[in-house]
């Protein structure tokens, strides 16, 4: 545990950006305990005679279309958001790597099965997949997770699979076998440690996505539903102010959003450093 | 060689029966009454009836399923109800320009991403490797649509350099003979040199729109792998055999690293075709992804249903061509026969 | 040596500038053509070439507008914002140079130009006449029911009395039957090129009809592709009116409204449709685009509150909600004034038979809250207000506002988004406890309106369930009434009872704009809210 410590303050110290990030997460994810207890107005709380007003000492953010304060609504949809992102990516983590991992070690017809659905799953075009589950099911926050947990099942799926398989004829898993390893003691201590750096990658980037693919969502009118402050609904319906001037509506939480995914992407990056072995020192 | 390929497409019927499964039951659960929607603002519930029982929808669904899949086999996909249009002439003339527009935003980000992540590789760390790095994740960072009504913003509206987002061509343009169906392509075979720059134009910004979306994972994933491969003990022994850098870099390393960089470039094929639908929406492009956009909205099953089953048979395409080349380059992966 | 690069340099210059001249002339050529082509953006496009089909779209029935003629048309007039309309009060010949009304008033002959012909050159005939209306009571749904409406029911009624002269026998005296054959539905075919496309399972040839052309109209299709463009020429035999002067209408779909408002600002296209009420609003100011509007005629947007669920089903409640929801604010912050008044009207009975007219409702949160309390509801209640994905742009925002106002009389609001797909079924199941809504009906008759909302048939459009005898009575009265003065009296009646019972609460009724270049002119305003571009020029 020292050694993770120390390796990881080096990995900070030589990668600044990830120690930004790192903070940052910390920062994100205090204002979506607290935000809610912090903001000047309520998020929710229609002012129509002063919409569309510019950011202001009143306004940090300005307001938007029915005059809503944009930094209070901005604030606490961080909570929702990253709910929204982290649900979504957990549950296809954990159900995506159990099949591929027994999949890539066992093969045979589960194997075969597994590649079935991913391919199956893989053959949509996977936005319009997600579109498709979020309009059979309904707009709901919990069927956006769904939606998005399910259109990133191939990725971990393939990917656990294709670690497993390469890794399973190598002389180190022939040894732990002949040593009298369980194959459960197998995966769990020998390959899953290997399939988790590059799995890293994929959920940082996959954190992002699902904001993404929520934000995608709303543009389409299949996003959360109205009157709740979500950053994508927020930035979807902004966007059709754009060209009338009215900037600050998509901006901000635009900017809120983007620096959420840039973090995730970074840690990530980081996450990675931290846990190659072969950048210990 | 050939036999592997025929086993890995026979593999791939089942997981296409898997789509013509899934792609049935989620349209069907989609919600609206498609014979209301028909009957038009003021039917009464006869008339909506009548439509139904027109439509087939008050057959079961065991029987609807088994009437759609004969037909599927007869090379029928149905007819959308919202165009009017045969669906299968419908796809086939939309599809090629969702491809071109696909194909030409992989390109650019590949262009773009694979240099930015070997250039990261080799100076990890540095501030090359950090700019590298925000650049290609600020783009995957802002949701398309957002950058696409800002491009076109900034490039049509502000500086006017951009055509108006009105489609492929403009509106007095002729579409060159159709042969791939590719604007650019048919008008270079064509010859009309007029109409190419014209198709370029229109194909640019959304183009680049897509491609910026898919810098991040090809260039994040060009440098994860390449730091793995330059770390690795192969290249460490060519390193101390001392043969020359560049040879270490292009010839070896690069040449390991591409592989989970294909695996990647498959999945963002497919992601960007889906992300497609946005950029169609945006550009007013007349592909698939806004026909299919348009049929979700609307209930419209045949159409969502054959727009499904013509990307099954795409992907599966796809596919075999990733595994080939995935065996190619990696000759630790023999594909299981 | 020296004077032979001289020489060169010399002539690669004048081949640069004649290309330089030849492309300028080509650029001008082709400018040409652009100025006899109207460029035309809209959100969404047509579905269909055929107004009497299945689903067909509200695009269409432009579309259908341009390219079908009808056996009568209106004329026109001045509005009072100085726009252009259509004029409801006085029909003009289009297909039928002139009918008569038999003097027993038993049936009307309708006498077809004779130098009327369709698109491939053969010449309209009564025969084509009497197919066309046939077909429309024949394929059921809408068309047939907008037949009825003027009523004309049965193809019994439809008679070839010569090539050239329709007979329709009437059922009964209704002001609405002429009047009826002037709206998109009752467009003419060309009977013989569509029955070459009937099938034995297809007898009105409905299949082909959708991506064919059989009009006689001023436009002739070049180029349908649904969900991308349509492509209009003129059709120079065209008799039934002056030849319009656009030689080609280019009618693209831009899904994205901020982007059709960019083009309109660049000069890019003639004419922008459906944008949001705050861009026209806005582009008013812009020294480049000129944007006309007047009130969509007998339309209204509405709160419906369905009187067969409780706590609708007591009247105090719906004047309760009636006296709570922030009228202004939504007028202003909603329809950014593109849009007359519904709300605050001085008197608690109509006093004219305008319509729609403002309603007596104020907002008046203590008189809500009173209201509210005497009706046994003194904490409020919950329930969910339903609007269409498809208006969220109008009825969002509504929402937001009316969930906040009722909020603090103590009724919590749930916001349920209905996918435009499933709108029209949630309409007929009525099940939907509290609504938005907007609705317009095509002839501009208040008997006509409320014959579709307020009437106890319980149509479609009736989504507050409101079921009452004394209404029937009137609007049965209004429709049929042998003279003015009992026309009016009703009238003012059936108003009057809506303004009592309030089962519906109005809003306002927004303006039809439309955005188009200085150089754009003869826009008018037409009942199918859709575009006439036989008007249209280019100064």
């Amino acid at each position: 545990m020292k050694d993770f410590l120390n390796h990881a303050l080096y990995v900070f110290r030589s990668n600044p950006v990830t120690a930004v990030a790192f903070i940052a997460f910390g920062l994100i994810v205090l204002v979506a305990v607290f935000g809610a207890l912090l903001v000047p107005y309520d998020p929710l709380a229609i002012e129509a005679a002063n919409q569309f007003s510019p950011p202001s000492w009143q306004h940090w953010f300005g307001t938007d279309q029915v005059g809503r304060d944009i930094f209070s609504r901005t604030v606490v949809a961080t909570r929702i958001d990253l709910l929204i992102s982290v649900v979504a990516v957990a549950l296809s983590l954990v159900v995506g790597t159990a099949l591929g991992c027994i999949a890539g070690y066992y093969g045979g017809w589960f194997d075969r099965l597994c590649g079935r659905l991913v391919d199956t799953i893989m053959a949509f075009p996977l936005f319009v997949l997600a579109m498709g589950i979020v309009a059979a099911l309904g707009n709901s926050v919990v069927n956006i997770i769904y939606a998005t947990a399910i259109i990133n099942l191939p990725f971990y799926i393939r990917l656990a699979r294709a670690e497993v398989n390469v890794r399973r004829s190598s002389a180190y898993i022939d040894a732990a076998i002949l040593a009298g390893n369980s194959d459960t003691r197998i995966i769990t201590l020998h390959l899953l440690p290997n399939i988790l750096p590059p799995m890293m990658v994929q959920i940082s980037l996959n954190m992002g996505w699902a904001i993404l693919n929520a934000a995608g969502l709303s543009f389409i009118g299949l996003g959360v539903r109205p009157p709740a402050a979500e950053w994508g609904i927020m930035v979807a319906e902004g966007a059709q102010y754009i060209v009338s001037g009215e900037w600050w509506i998509s901006f901000f939480p635009g900017m809120a959003l983007m620096l959420c995914v840039l973090c995730f992407n970074f840690i990530g990056d980081g996450l990675r450093d931290m846990m190659d072995p072969r950048k210990r020192t | 060689m050939f036999k592997m390929l025929i086993s890995r497409f026979a593999a791939a019927i089942p997981s296409l029966f898997g789509v013509l499964v899934i792609a049935f039951v989620l349209t069907r659960a989609l919600p609206g009454d498609p014979a209301a929607f028909l009957a038009g603002p003021a039917a009464s519930q006869e008339a909506i009836e009548e439509i139904r029982s027109t439509l087939e929808l008050d057959k079961g669904l065991m029987a609807q399923f088994v009437d759609y899949t004969r037909n599927v086999f007869n090379g029928d996909l149905g007819s959308s109800w919202s165009t009017g249009q045969p669906v299968l002439s419908e796809l086939v003339s939309r599809m090629p320009a969702s491809i071109e527009l696909t194909l030409l935003g992989l390109s650019f980000a590949i262009a773009v991403a694979v240099p930015l992540g070997v250039l990261s590789a080799t100076r990890p760390g540095s501030w090359i490797d950090h700019g590298c790095r925000l650049l290609t994740t600020a783009g995957v960072s802002l949701p398309i649509f957002f950058t696409g009504l800002l491009l076109v913003y900034v490039f049509y509206f502000l500086l006017g350099w951009a055509p108006a987002p009105m489609g492929r061509l403009s509106l007095f343009a002729d579409a060159p003979p159709s042969v791939t169906g590719f604007f650019l392509l048919d008008s270079l075979l064509a010859g009309q040199w007029a109409t190419f720059v014209e198709a370029l134009q229109h194909i640019a910004l959304p183009a680049i729109n897509l491609g910026i979306f898919a810098l991040a994972p090809i260039a994040r994933m060009t440098r994860a792998s390449m730091l793995g491969v330059l770390s690795s003990d192969f290249v460490r022994t060519a390193k101390a055999h001392q043969l020359p850098p560049r040879k270490i870099l292009y010839g070896y390393a690069l040449h390991n690293a591409m592989l989970p960089v294909i695996t990647t470039l498959g999945m963002v094929f497919s992601f960007l075709l889906g992300a497609n639908v946005l950029v169609e929406k945006v550009f007013s492009w007349p592909g698939v992804g806004s026909f299919a956009l348009e049929a979700v909205v609307i209930s419209d099953y045949a159409a969502v249903q054959g727009f499904v089953l013509a990307m099954g048979i795409f992907y599966v395409f796809l596919n075999l061509l990733i595994d080939i080349v995935y065996g190619l380059v990696d000759p630790r992966v023999r594909i299981a026969t | 040596m020296n004077i032979t690069k001289h020489y060169f340099q010399r002539l690669a210059r004048g081949w640069v500038a004649l290309a330089f001249v030849a492309a300028l002339l080509g650029s001008l050529n082709a400018s040409a053509g652009r100025n006899e082509t109207l460029i035309v953006v809209r959100e969404q496009g047509a579905n269909s070439l055929d107004i009497q089909g299945l689903g067909t779209n509200r695009p269409a029935y432009g579309t259908s507008w341009n390219v079908y003629d009808r056996l009568l048309s209106f004329g026109v007039k001045t509005a009072a914002n100085g726009d252009l309309s259509y004029d409801y009060q006085s029909l003009k010949p289009e297909l039928a140079a002139s009918w008569r009304v038999s003097e027993d008033g038993k049936y009307i002959d309708f006498m077809l130009r004779k130098d009327a012909v369709f698109h491939d050159g053969s010449s309209v005939t009564a025969a084509d006449v009497q197919w066309s209306f046939a077909r429309a009571l024949a394929v059921g749904g809408f068309p047939t029911f907008q037949m009825k409406a003027g009523s004309i029911e049965s193809a019994e009624q439809f008679e070839v009395v010569d090539k050239h002269t329709f007979r329709l026998h009437l059922l009964r005296d209704d002001k609405l039957t002429l009047p009826d054959l002037a709206v998109p539905v009752a467009a003419i075919y060309n009977a013989s090129l569509a029955k070459q496309h009937a099938t034995d399972a297809d007898p009105w040839a409905l299949e082909w009809l959708k991506t064919n052309d059989a009009g006689s109209g001023a436009y002739q299709v070049e180029k349908f592709e649904p969900g991308v463009q349509v492509v209009l020429s003129r059709f120079d035999a065209w008799r039934s009116g002056p030849l319009p002067k656009m030689e080609k209408v280019v009618e693209r779909v831009v899904p994205s409204s901020s982007t059709r408002r960019a083009m309109s600002e660049r000069g890019d296209v003639d004419v922008s449709f459906d944008l949001p009420p705050k861009d026209f609003a806005q582009l008013i100011d812009n020294p480049k685009v000129k944007v006309q509007g007047i009130p969509v005629e007998n339309f209204m947007w509405f709160l419906d509150m369905n009187v067969n669920m409780p706590p609708f089903d007591k009247l105090k409640v719906r004047q309760a909600i009636a006296a709570a929801i922030p009228y202004q604010a939504i007028f202003d912050s909603v329809s950014y004034g593109r849009a007359a008044k519904l709300f605050g009207g001085e008197q608690a009975q109509p006093t004219s038979i305008d319509w729609p007219q403002a309603y007596p409702y104020n907002t008046d949160l203590k008189k809500a809250k009173a209201l509210l309390t005497e009706a046994g509801y003194p904490d409020g209640f919950k329930t969910s207000l339903y609007y269409n994905l498809g208006l969220a742009t109008w009825s969002e925002p509504i929402a937001l506002q009316v969930q906040q106002n009722l909020r603090q009389i103590g009724i919590e609001l749930t916001l349920e988004k209905i996918p435009g797909a499933n709108w029209r079924g949630e309409m007929g199941k009525k099940s939907m406890p509290f609504l938005i809504n907007d609705m317009g009906g095509w002839l501009n008759y208040p008997d006509y309106f409320f014959f579709w909302n307020y009437h106890s048939q319980n149509g479609v459009f009736n989504t507050m369930s409101y079921q009452n005898p004394e209404m029937d009575a009137y609007i049965d009265a209004a429709r049929f009434a042998p003279d003015q003065a009992s026309y009016i009296e009703n009238v003012k009646g059936f108003i009057g009872k809506a303004f009592a019972d309030v089962p519906r609460i109005p809003l306002f009724q927004s303006n039809l704009d439309v955005a188009t270049r200085l150089d754009i002119q003869g826009y008018q305003y037409w009942f199918h809210r859709q575009l006439d571009y036989r008007q249209l020029y280019r100064k």
